[in-house]
């Protein structure tokens, strides 16, 4: 069956929290500012909001359930996304078919997470059951030996090298001077990503994002609502989720995005030529790189001649993760799975300030979650174009 | 190749010493299929009674068919490494102190992909056998090991980790008059022990192997009587600070059932076969416990000798039997007292030994030699549980597959 297609649905009110590399605020607190911001935009009392999508890691022992109570919600529509990395793209996913159907008019999205001491370590140890029982007992390196371990296998296949990453993590330094809530403020070299001190081979410092504390979110409206509100806005052409692709691989070289490309292409009405600006999952640039091939921008295995052709920066011919991304404005926990999201909704509404990329209409934004094992299970992503 | 293991230097007694910490110990309870495995040295993996497929991570249900009936079988060892990283961080307090590490991804020829530990001889591309060992956490993990043994393969820092190996550490056998005490000592010796002391009850009747013993390099022959509690302690004093390993060897046994037996002799096998053993851990235990993480010759180990018998009585040996079971469950609860300093508590099942008090038994029976090597092979494979000799062997067979049947056939009767 022909999918249908989100007329009528819309993206508004993007909101970043400043990040905070320890903090002693709850996961509540941060959503709580993160909320309160996107309410604000739209000139919304809380009790107005009928809808509320929360992703967060560092919630427990409540669920979004008790975050109704503690923020003073009566929603008639409640959604937990605890899809890591991919949880952006599949809120809007599931708010905005919601909108559309008419069960809720308004939904705030929000992501937000707490860093407190040694609380990365504890999210960590018990982060699923697979990692519990399987990944964590061996060196305990966490999600840098995981994906060091898919990074490894990848640059041997494909003849990648740690310059060709490198390219990706300059790039993004340098749009991340741009970007006022970046947690990484000084400017970084090749020689200095490549000179970096090790953290799992083959990956160095500047492979690795900076756990810290944090919020995203937007609100899912009608159009009329929207415009009756006097907000500028982005239209969804297209979205694509899913989840423990290709099963049968031994060591992950692509994601889940492959399954589902063709198709993301097809609803939008465009190929990747169309598209102005990519946000990508990056909580190491190799993942960035697979995500190049995935959505074909280039062929399988042609992601580091990709890079090394193109000018990932703001300026550049490919702008790509314009606020810097998660390796250098930080990594707040689930809200890095909105990172790009939130900043792609900014870009094609023309609020993006400082890293505004010039025309800037159409921008395609994917998110990558959750390593219960050996691999990233959730893969997710949605063309964006605004309406100016 | 590995480095060649160096003897520990001269401790510097001033500087502190590394107290105990642990690797990660939570566990499903799937994943302690893998350590009821490594216990007893098997490479198990969960097999899938409907399709056949096996089944990495450990789980509740198969991702081919979606039954729910896995089986833990002894699993093909091969596998080919796709891939290796260097651990340089860690938020882990154990491992932080042993960076860097090496892991891997192993794809096993049954199938899945396994994230393990590498040996220091293995790196992408190679084939590896991999093995399934229990680490200071007392659970099962696995590690990628070369294909063919290399020299000096056991001095690698992480699969000693994963061992209670020997080399270079130092020894208490606890009775000289034990049939095995000479292949320990030699096996021992062999293995690299730097140093071997042996306890010798009573030692104005001197046996005829003491003059050999006590003749040998780096042995001594020190008084110890595990039934009297102040010598345990006056030798505890003297050497517990350098046990690294210690094997009670000393047991009592006397053939007879429950009925027509004098207590006598079953309050001295109680005496000596299980509160000796508690004498042992009370005097001993602490001191190895909090030395786990001293170094090269750190203590890693705790030996006890038990008859299979342990399992189900003997009714020919009624009281003995008694006691063996009461060493078992003595040895279970010092385990799980031990577990949270990484010193592993090993226990070798015999079936009956080659000596006058087994003499009117049929063959097969387990000669000195056998129990020994026995030994020294769990403390270098690190093992849990070790069964000796064929009696044993199928004695623990029979009793997995059911109790009550092994009851009734060591009854006697059966066709």
């Amino acid at each position: 069956m022909k999918r249908q297609n989100y007329d009528g649905v819309v993206l508004t009110a993007p909101v970043s929290v400043p990040y905070v590399r320890y903090s002693q605020e709850t996961a509540h607190w941060w959503i709580a500012r993160a909320l309160k911001q996107v309410l604000d935009t739209a000139g919304m009392a809380p009790r107005e909001l009928d809808g509320f999508s929360v992703s967060s890691f560092t919630l427990f022992p409540d669920t979004p359930v008790g975050l109704t109570q503690h923020l003073g919600l009566s929603p008639r529509w409640l959604d937990s996304i605890p899809m890591g990395g991919a949880s952006g793209v599949v809120a809007l996913r599931r708010a905005a078919r919601a909108v559309q159907a008419g069960d809720v008019d308004v939904v705030a999205c929000i992501a937000g997470d707490a860093n407190r001491i040694d609380s990365f370590r504890q999210l960590l140890s018990s982060f699923s059951r697979f990692a519990m029982d399987a990944s964590y007992p061996y060196g305990s390196g966490g999600p840098n030996a995981s994906f060091a371990l898919i990074a490894d296998s990848y640059m041997a296949e494909y003849g990648v090298t740690r310059e060709d990453f490198g390219r990706i993590a300059v790039a993004q330094r340098s749009n991340a001077l741009h970007y006022p809530n970046a947690i990484m403020k000084s400017p970084l070299t090749l020689e200095q990503y490549l000179a970096a001190r090790p953290i799992s081979e083959p990956f160095g410092l500047f492979d690795c994002v900076m756990p810290c504390a944090g919020a995203e979110g937007f609100l899912v409206m009608r159009e009329d609502e929207a415009q009756r509100r006097g907000l500028s806005y982005a239209r969804i052409s297209a979205t694509i989720e899913r989840h423990n692709a290709f099963p049968e691989d031994p060591v992950q070289l692509r994601g889940g995005w492959v399954m589902d490309i063709d198709e993301l292409y097809e609803m939008a009405g465009c190929g990747p030529d169309a598209i102005d600006l990519v946000q990508t999952y990056d909580d190491y640039p190799v993942i960035s790189m697979m995500q190049f091939e995935d959505l074909g921008f280039c062929a399988k295995g042609e992601g580091a001649r990709f890079v090394r052709e193109h000018d990932l920066t703001i300026a550049g011919d490919f702008p790509h993760n314009t606020s810097g991304g998660q390796l250098s404005a930080g990594q707040a926990g689930a809200a890095g799975g909105y990172l790009g999201l939130v900043e792609a909704i900014r870009q094609v509404t023309g609020q993006a300030g400082p890293t505004q990329v010039t025309d800037a209409e159409t921008a395609l934004v994917s998110g990558f979650g959750m390593i219960n094992y050996d691999r990233g299970l959730c893969s997710s992503a949605a063309i964006l174009k605004g309406a100016r | 190749m590995s480095d060649k293991l160096a003897p520990p230097k001269k401790k510097n007694p001033q500087l502190r010493q590394r107290v105990p910490t642990l690797p990660p110990q939570m566990r499903s309870r799937a994943a302690l299929g893998l350590t009821a495995a490594a216990a007893r040295g098997v490479f198990s993996l969960q097999h899938c009674e409907e399709c056949g497929a096996v089944k990495y991570p450990p789980r509740d249900a198969c991702c081919s068919c979606l039954s729910v009936s896995l089986d833990w079988r002894e699993t093909d060892r091969t596998g080919v490494v796709i891939s290796e990283t260097r651990i340089h961080v860690s938020p882990d307090p154990y491992y932080r102190e042993r960076l860097p590490w090496r892991s891997g991804l192993v794809r096993l020829s049954a199938g899945p992909t396994v994230l393990c530990h590498l040996h220091g001889d293995v790196g992408r591309g190679d084939t590896v056998r991999m093995d399934l060992k229990l680490d200071k956490a007392g659970q099962g993990v696995m590690i990628a090991l070369p294909e063919k043994r290399s020299p000096d393969m056991e001095d690698d820092e992480q699969l000693r980790s994963l061992t209670a190996h020997p080399k270079h550490r130092r020894v208490l056998i606890t009775d000289i008059r034990a049939p095995e005490t000479r292949a320990l000592i030699d096996g021992l010796l062999a293995a690299g022990a730097s140093q071997i002391f042996v306890g010798e009850s009573e030692s104005w009747r001197r046996g005829s192997d003491h003059a050999a013993i006590a003749a040998l390099d780096r042995v001594s022959v020190l008084p110890l009587d595990v039934s009297d509690p102040s010598s345990v302690k006056k030798l505890a004093a003297e050497i517990g600070g350098k046990t690294d390993i210690l094997i009670n060897t000393a047991r009592h046994v006397r053939p007879g059932g429950v009925l027509g037996a004098d207590t006598v002799f079953a309050r001295e096998e109680l005496e000596i076969n299980a509160l000796g053993l508690m004498r042992l851990a009370q005097a001993f235990g602490p001191g190895m416990a909090s030395r786990t993480a001293d170094g090269v010759n750190s203590a890693v180990a705790f030996v006890n000798i038990l008859s299979v018998h342990a399992l189900s009585a003997d009714p020919q040996y009624g009281a003995f039997s008694a006691s063996q079971a009461a060493a078992l469950s003595i040895s279970q609860t010092l385990r799980a007292e031990f577990r949270t300093s990484g010193l592993r508590m090993i226990n070798v099942f015999t079936g009956p030994t080659d000596d006058e008090w087994h003499q009117p038994l049929p063959p097969p029976k387990v000669p000195p030699k056998a129990l020994a090597k026995s030994v020294v092979e769990g403390l270098c494979e690190g093992l849990e549980d070790v069964f000796c000799g064929d009696v044993a062997k199928d004695l623990e067979e029979r009793w997995r597959r059911d109790p009550k049947v092994l009851e009734r056939e060591l009854a006697g009767g059966g066709a």
